[in-house]
């Protein structure tokens, strides 16, 4: 049987995610690593995409791609990273870490593989072209799920403080310039013109 | 005209789409190309002209032949891969510059309903794919293993990353203010009975400023080309890169550049709309407005050029965080606030 075209797409960008992820993690270089997880990303927005999910998809590039990875990169590309170092105790973890992930499969199987859950699957309306989900979700975040979203807001906005209040120290050594002062400084306060009194030679000269 | 495309419809079947979508993107990119390529020639002319010299006047009449010379150059001259490199890198850094930077011309309306993709998400898809551009200058920077380059690309990367913020947010308040995030309602809303003074420009002239000067430090445009910064640290990001490869980085900087000034007069001077709707103005084809718009906001890309001195990259940094970000977050209020009064004409 020929695949539809949304199937195809489908497989390919799945299979795009899995390699990706599965590179991430067994990379030997962290920055190669890091690329795979773009990748990730990049394909899994274009499985949000298949959904009609335009605006999680590209919020997904545009936060993650665009903003996070980019400092992830940053770092990682700074940092001299001994791998050697990091992979001391991988057999030591690696039953805990296998048991961990077959539990997080089955989870996922018995989530996903519910009858309800398919059924719900099977139910995507698919809408016209014009139709906005942006709008939709907009007036469902402000409006059905205003409190958790208020909440995941605060959630965040902790973070914040927090992450500044671990950066507000500071060092008495440290110099800085007060651009305001910088500019406020008139002729006058750096600049004294002195008269000196000329040479008598040439005085005479004229 | 219309019978002719039916009949290639009828003819080539399944592939009509594809291939008819293909016409439509070379139409879209084949113009950008050649307008980057002069784009070079007006710098270097515009530039001369503000330092009082004539600029290049030897390849051509008044050296209009000078960016194709430039362009054979380069193809013909040799690529060559540092030997520390990470080549695979190396290689498509160039290519990861270029593809957004031609990928965001897809949802540019260039007059009314002459648009390749019609997309409700518009604004964000620009956000998104011009957030990406950045992957080309790090990726560069770092697989060229050469100190230079990557000092270039980090600083590049800080840049990008702290001027998308005030970009996002000067964003939004066009999206507040025209309810929509298609780029070609966007236009239809700053239609009017009044001409210019419809435009969003006058209720988010401070934002109209902030998205402009952010787009000449996301494009590492002097002043804040200190991604390059010849003086300190060569040539930044593209130092090892020579022949084509550099020339892909340019191609993606000029194109990157159009498409700031080209958003800008969408979202802020009124897009294809004429200034005035009356008679010799409105008889005008609206693509010509565009690009008239289009070409002013480049002149001044290349003004500030002649004009400014470089930024300090601590002064750089200052102005993104401490004026750009407080200002925008502050105007997203008064508009929103605004907006809620009778004295809301827009």
């Amino acid at each position: 049987m020929l695949m539809s075209f949304d199937t195809f797409v489908f497989y390919m960008f799945a299979a795009i995610t899995v390699f990706a992820s599965l590179r991430v993690i067994t990379a030997r270089n962290p920055v190669h690593a890091a690329l795979f997880l773009v990748l990730a990303f990049c394909s899994a927005a274009g499985i949000w995409i298949l959904l009609e999910a335009e605006f999680l998809a590209i919020t997904l590039v545009l936060v993650y791609v665009g903003a996070v990875m980019v400092l992830f990169l940053f770092v990682v590309m700074m940092l001299d990273i001994n791998l050697e170092q990091l992979r001391i105790g991988f057999w030591r973890w690696f039953p805990f870490g296998a048991a961990l992930a077959v539990i997080m499969v089955f989870q996922m199987v018995w989530v996903l593989g519910n009858r309800q859950t398919a059924e719900t699957g099977a139910q995507v309306i698919k809408h016209a072209a014009n139709y906005s989900n942006t709008k939709e979700l907009g007036r469902l975040i402000y409006t059905d799920y205003v409190y958790p979203f208020e909440l995941a807001a605060v959630l965040l906005l902790v973070a914040i403080v927090a992450a500044i209040a671990l950066t507000l120290r500071r060092r008495k050594d440290a110099k800085s310039q007060e651009p305001n002062k910088q500019v406020l400084v008139k002729k006058a306060d750096r600049l004294r013109i002195v008269s000196i009194a000329g040479d008598s030679k040439v005085d005479s000269a004229q | 005209m219309t019978e002719l495309l039916q009949y290639l419809q009828n003819m080539l079947g399944v592939a009509w789409l594809p291939i008819w979508t293909l016409v439509k993107i070379l139409t879209i990119v084949v113009p950008i190309m050649l307008t980057v390529a002069y784009l070079t020639l007006a710098e270097r002319k515009v530039i001369g002209y503000m330092q009082v010299r004539i600029g290049p006047n030897r390849v051509g009449y008044f050296g209009l032949l000078q960016p194709l010379a430039d362009g054979l150059k380069l193809l013909l001259k040799e690529i060559i891969i540092p030997s520390g490199s990470n080549k695979f890198l190396f290689v498509i850094a160039p290519v990861l510059a270029l593809i957004p930077a031609l990928a965001a011309w897809a949802v540019i309306p260039f007059s009314e309903g002459m648009v390749l993709t019609d997309i409700n998400a518009g604004l964000l898809y620009i956000l998104a794919m011009t957030s990406l551009g950045v992957y080309g200058i790090i990726i560069a920077g770092w697989a060229s293993n050469s100190k230079y380059a990557f000092i270039g690309a980090l600083r590049s990367a800080a840049q990008i990353v702290s001027y998308e913020i005030p970009m996002g947010f000067a964003l939004v308040c066009v999206l507040m203010v025209s309810q929509s995030m298609n780029l070609g309602d966007i236009v239809l809303g700053q239609k009017s009975s009044t001409g210019l003074f419809g435009w969003y420009f006058i209720p988010l002239f401070p934002m109209f400023v902030v998205y402009f000067i952010s787009g000449v430090a996301e494009t590492n445009r002097a002043p804040f080309d200190m991604a390059e910064g010849e003086s300190e640290i060569v040539a930044g990001f593209h130092v090892e890169y020579s022949g084509m490869t550099f020339a892909l980085f340019f191609l993606a900087e000029y194109a990157n550049m159009i498409m700031i000034a080209i958003l800008s007069v969408i979202m802020f001077l009124g897009g294809w709309l004429p200034p005035f709707d009356i008679a010799p103005f409105n008889l005008l084809p609206g693509i010509f407005w565009l690009l008239a718009k289009t070409s002013f906001m480049l002149f001044l890309f290349l003004w500030f050029r002649a004009t400014f001195p470089r930024y300090r990259y601590d002064q750089l940094m200052r102005l993104g965080w401490k004026v750009f970000i407080p200002l925008t977050l502050v105007w997203v209020v008064v508009i929103g606030a605004w907006m809620q009064t009778p004295y809301w004409l827009w």
